[in-house]
């Protein structure tokens, strides 16, 4: 039985197993690649997405639990249209390989909606869960404190 | 990456014969011009292999691999610097598989010399050696190699391209080529009129190239001064198409499930429960495993795990002690290589302390982000394939034997990479993919490795001992002899790759370590190959992952046996040997303001290794607050040579930094009954955000030559973290890694 959920705003009615994680919906049935798959096992952050604003991993979201509305990286900005975190990410030139950091983005912008103004611990607090093998934490801190610079200005 | 999808299908159909528009600007072969693998698109011009103008704009072909470290960006701001474009005026695309883009550098890097020391000799060899990749389908990304190899040729090739366009024009306005100036993408002439490059491509086509002086540095624009990198927005919207995120209309998502005892075969398998499982399209059986064909990936894997499997034993010795049994045994025997024999190590100098030491390191996986992952098409007379590689032509080369066709019919498309490590110089995950395709022609398919077939089946970064015997005596260390034993990833490599048998002295086995350039006087590094058949490959930074840590960790240990300052041991040491190592130990002296003296709770260490032509040395802080020790700070300085893109050389020798302490502290692969113990990040842990320390970065310019700068960051921060923890509780790391015998945080 097709099952319907919303993601960035959208509509959707999938026809998938109620226990398919929400990753692998929005990846391979409704080709929403910009959330990642890393570990499968919740212990990379690579899949962050946000339900109703808060940060999940979404390869541990059944589809029959999604009981609110998902936002993808697609739901936060646009190239021709970057949201302040993405243009605070850019600014600081944060991503190498840039595998990881959708779900890195996803999770800072969770941060930021709840502690507007976070400090370094509550970065470390936030952020511990996303992985990157890169290494690109410092920018990553670089750029949240930025980014509440600029949603604080804005 | 749509579009280089039309530029392989237009030269593929048409062969490498047709060279439309196609003329070769002198400076990208070096004896003789490879086959220009580019055609010309409609009202345009392919100039050169690396570079497309047409009406839609500027196009350059980056034939190296984008993993991260920011080649594109790099590779366009050197031809971008000689033709008079900036940077967002043009679009950079992987190249297609083609040996007008083999990597010169790379052979040259694996010969034997020590590096620092250039004769004129060891040069020459260097070039003649390089040639030869262009014979061996040395179409690589890896080694830090892509400056080195790109610096003169891309901006010869700008360069070249620029004054033929001013040719072009110069003819059609009937006045003298001296007279045109060139500026953001068009050619002025004397009276103000500008014509753009579109207009003159066709025309520039059909002349013959003119050569062009290259511009000294003073004249710079772009080059020498951070550059926003040309895959940033993508990266930041996720927009960016990895290998995984291919999608191709009807594509179908496949798991694989390989043997986890390595090298073994699959004796039988029951797979009724798996093929009545929710959206399994069918089962392939692979000889050393299987795959599932599904609608979605998860399912695939689901059922893959359903699939109960009679696995053949592992060849290889049985758990971590066998194995490492064997590379015991092989430091007994005979040595591959004495590539180091200076002075007379028959015996310790008269008067010296001898200090000795026994070394090991693990196995590493790469543990890239992203997955292995590969999609293939498969019509019977043609296969395409969407790969993350770092290897084109190999790729191209081993899937089309795989599924039985010529390499022509192979259409190959690089995408951006979730990491590469040097994992994907591998062809295994796209050659499943067309295996697996096969099976289904007209079906595009995309197999994707779990993360637990990912880590289980890598080539992996060999595990090494070493036996080191030194000498001391009056503050200086005297003598040295060390010997180290590894499987031979070189040689494993090029059989795997080329079918090239194994001979030789193994470089990379002791690359590291007799190479550094410290004046002892008698001074042995021996090598030893052990004998086993674990797949073992190029981790970030080779074999100076493994010495790094081995040889400057003893080096540390002679400078506290010879009771000296170890930073200043290591200066003395450099100063007479090569005067650029002298000058980054001294600079990162200065910028952590080290006094060899730390206050109780604190501890700092310094680690220094030359690879990849580039001598770096870190400092490392480690604090004990009355919890688990914090790794604070850090300081890196390096001498690149020409500094191409400061603000990507700070990102690359911090994440390279990174990935070594990574490994130094967590990483190890361990073996039970043949099969690696490890599956996942939770028992294969890296840095975090909270456990990374406040780094700085410095960067200097005293070396001649240019240089990578993608790996050789790693190798020293491993043996500045073991350094500092036994600064700070008196405790010698003599293995990796770290949590074993440090209380880390986690």
């Amino acid at each position: 039985m097709p099952v319907s959920l919303t993601v960035n705003g959208t509509r959707h009615s999938v026809d998938l197993p109620e226990d398919v994680p929400l990753l692998w919906v929005l990846r391979d049935e409704l080709g929403l690649t910009g959330t990642k798959y890393g570990c499968g096992v919740a212990a990379c952050g690579a899949c962050t997405v946000q339900i109703d604003g808060e940060a999940v991993r979404s390869c541990q979201i059944a589809l029959g639990d999604v009981a609110g509305a998902v936002t993808t990286i697609e739901g936060v900005g646009t190239p021709d249209a970057l949201s302040a975190i993405q243009q605070a990410w850019a600014a600081h030139q944060v991503a190498q390989c840039g595998y990881c950091q959708s779900g890195q983005i996803m999770q800072a912008a969770a941060l930021l909606a709840q502690t507007p103004a976070p400090s370094d611990e509550e970065i470390d607090e936030a952020m511990q869960g996303n992985l990157c093998r890169c290494g690109t934490y410092p920018r990553i801190r670089a750029a949240i404190h930025s980014a509440a610079q600029m949603m604080k200005e804005a | 990456m749509a579009s280089i999808g039309k530029i392989a299908r237009r030269t593929f159909l048409i062969g490498s014969a047709a060279l439309v528009g196609g003329v070769a600007f002198g400076a990208y072969y070096v004896a003789r011009p490879a086959p220009n693998p580019l055609t010309a698109p409609e009202g345009g011009a392919t100039l050169n292999p690396f570079m497309m103008i047409d009406a839609n704009g500027i196009t350059l072909i980056a034939p190296r691999a984008e993993m991260g470290q920011g080649v594109h960006t790099t590779w366009a701001a050197l031809i971008a610097e000689e033709l008079d474009v900036d940077l967002d005026q043009v679009r950079v695309l992987h190249g297609p598989p083609a040996q007008a883009y083999y990597n010169s550098a790379m052979l040259g890097e694996a010969l034997p010399g020590k590096g620092y020391d250039r004769s004129d000799f060891a040069h020459a060899l260097a070039e003649q050696v390089g040639r030869i990749g262009k014979v061996m389908d040395m179409q690589v990304t890896g080694g830090s190699t892509s400056m080195p190899d790109g610096f003169e040729r891309m901006r010869a090739t700008g360069a070249s391209a620029r004054e033929t366009l001013k040719q072009a024009a110069a003819n059609r306005l009937g006045v003298d080529r001296a007279q045109l100036k060139t500026e953001r993408g068009e050619v002025v002439a004397p009276d103000g009129t500008r014509i753009p490059y579109a207009d003159l491509a066709v025309d520039a086509g059909k002349l013959d190239p003119v050569d062009a002086p290259l511009r000294p540095p003073a004249q710079w624009r772009i080059l020498g001064k951070t550059q926003p990198r040309i895959d940033m927005v993508a990266k930041v919207t996720g927009t960016a198409r990895f290998g995984i995120d291919t999608r191709v209309p009807g594509v179908k998502f496949a798991a694989l499930r390989m043997n986890p005892h390595l090298g073994g075969r699959m004796i039988g398998f029951d797979d009724s429960a798996a093929r009545a499982m929710p959206g399994v399209d069918r089962l392939v059986n692979l000889g050393d495993g299987l795959a599932v064909i599904a609608s979605n990936t998860w399912l695939a894997m689901q059922a893959a795990e359903a699939v109960r499997i009679d696995w053949a034993p592992s060849p290889n010795p049985a758990d971590t002690d066998a194995v490492f049994d064997r590379i015991a045994a092989a430091l007994d025997g005979e040595a591959n290589s004495t590539l180091r024999d200076d002075g007379d190590t028959s015996a310790l100098p008269l008067g010296a302390s001898e200090v000795t030491a026994e070394y090991q390191v693990p196995y590493l996986a790469h543990a890239t982000m992203e997955p292995m992952s590969a999609t293939a098409l498969y019509s019977g007379i043609k296969l395409e394939v969407w790969s993350g590689n770092q290897a084109p032509l190999l790729v191209q080369k081993a899937c089309a034997e795989a599924v039985g066709l010529e390499p022509e019919a192979v259409e190959l498309h690089t995408t951006y990479m979730g990491g590469g490590f040097g994992r994907r110089a591998e062809v295994d995950f796209s050659v499943y993919a067309a295996r697996v395709a096969k099976e289904l022609p007209d079906t595009p398919i995309q197999l994707t490795w779990s993360r637990e077939e990912d880590m289980r089946h890598d080539y992996y970064r060999p595990g090494a001992m070493a036996r080191f015997r030194g000498g001391v005596k009056d503050g200086t260390a005297v003598f040295l002899d060390g010997q180290i034993a590894a499987q031979s990833a070189t040689q494993q490599a090029m059989a795997r790759w080329l079918g090239l048998p194994a001979a030789g002295p193994d470089k990379g086995t002791v690359d590291g370590a007799f190479n550094q350039p410290y004046a002892i006087p008698n001074f042995r590094i021996r090598g030893y190959l052990a004998d086993l058949d674990i797949p073992v490959g190029f981790w970030r930074s080779v074999g100076s992952s493994m010495n790094g840590f081995l040889f400057d960790c003893f080096i540390d240990e002679m400078a506290h046996a010879a009771k000296v300052d170890p930073l200043k041991f290591r200066l003395q040491l450099a100063a007479d040997e090569h005067a650029p190592s002298a000058k980054v130990l001294e600079a990162v002296r200065d910028m952590s303001g080290w006094t060899c003296q730390t206050p109780a709770g604190i501890g700092r260490g310094v680690g220094f290794c030359y690879s990849f032509g580039v001598p770096t040395a870190t400092v490392i802080e480690v604090t004990d607050a009355g919890g688990p020790i914090r790794m604070t700070r850090a300081w890196i300085a390096a001498d690149v040579g020409t500094a191409l893109d400061p603000g990507n050389l700070e990102a690359q020798f911090t994440g390279a930094m990174i990935y070594g302490l990574s490994a130094a502290c967590f990483g190890e692969i361990t073996f039970a009954e043949g099969a690696v113990e490890q599956f996942n990040f939770p028992d294969y842990d890296a840095l975090r955000i909270h456990n990374t320390p406040v780094t700085e970065v410095k960067i200097l310019e005293n070396q001649e030559h240019v240089t990578g700068a993608g790996e050789p960051g790693t190798p020293p921060a491993m043996a500045a973290l073991a350094n500092a923890l036994y600064d700070l509780t008196g405790t010698r790391a003599r293995q990796l890694p770290l949590m074993h015998d440090f209380d880390l945080l986690t």
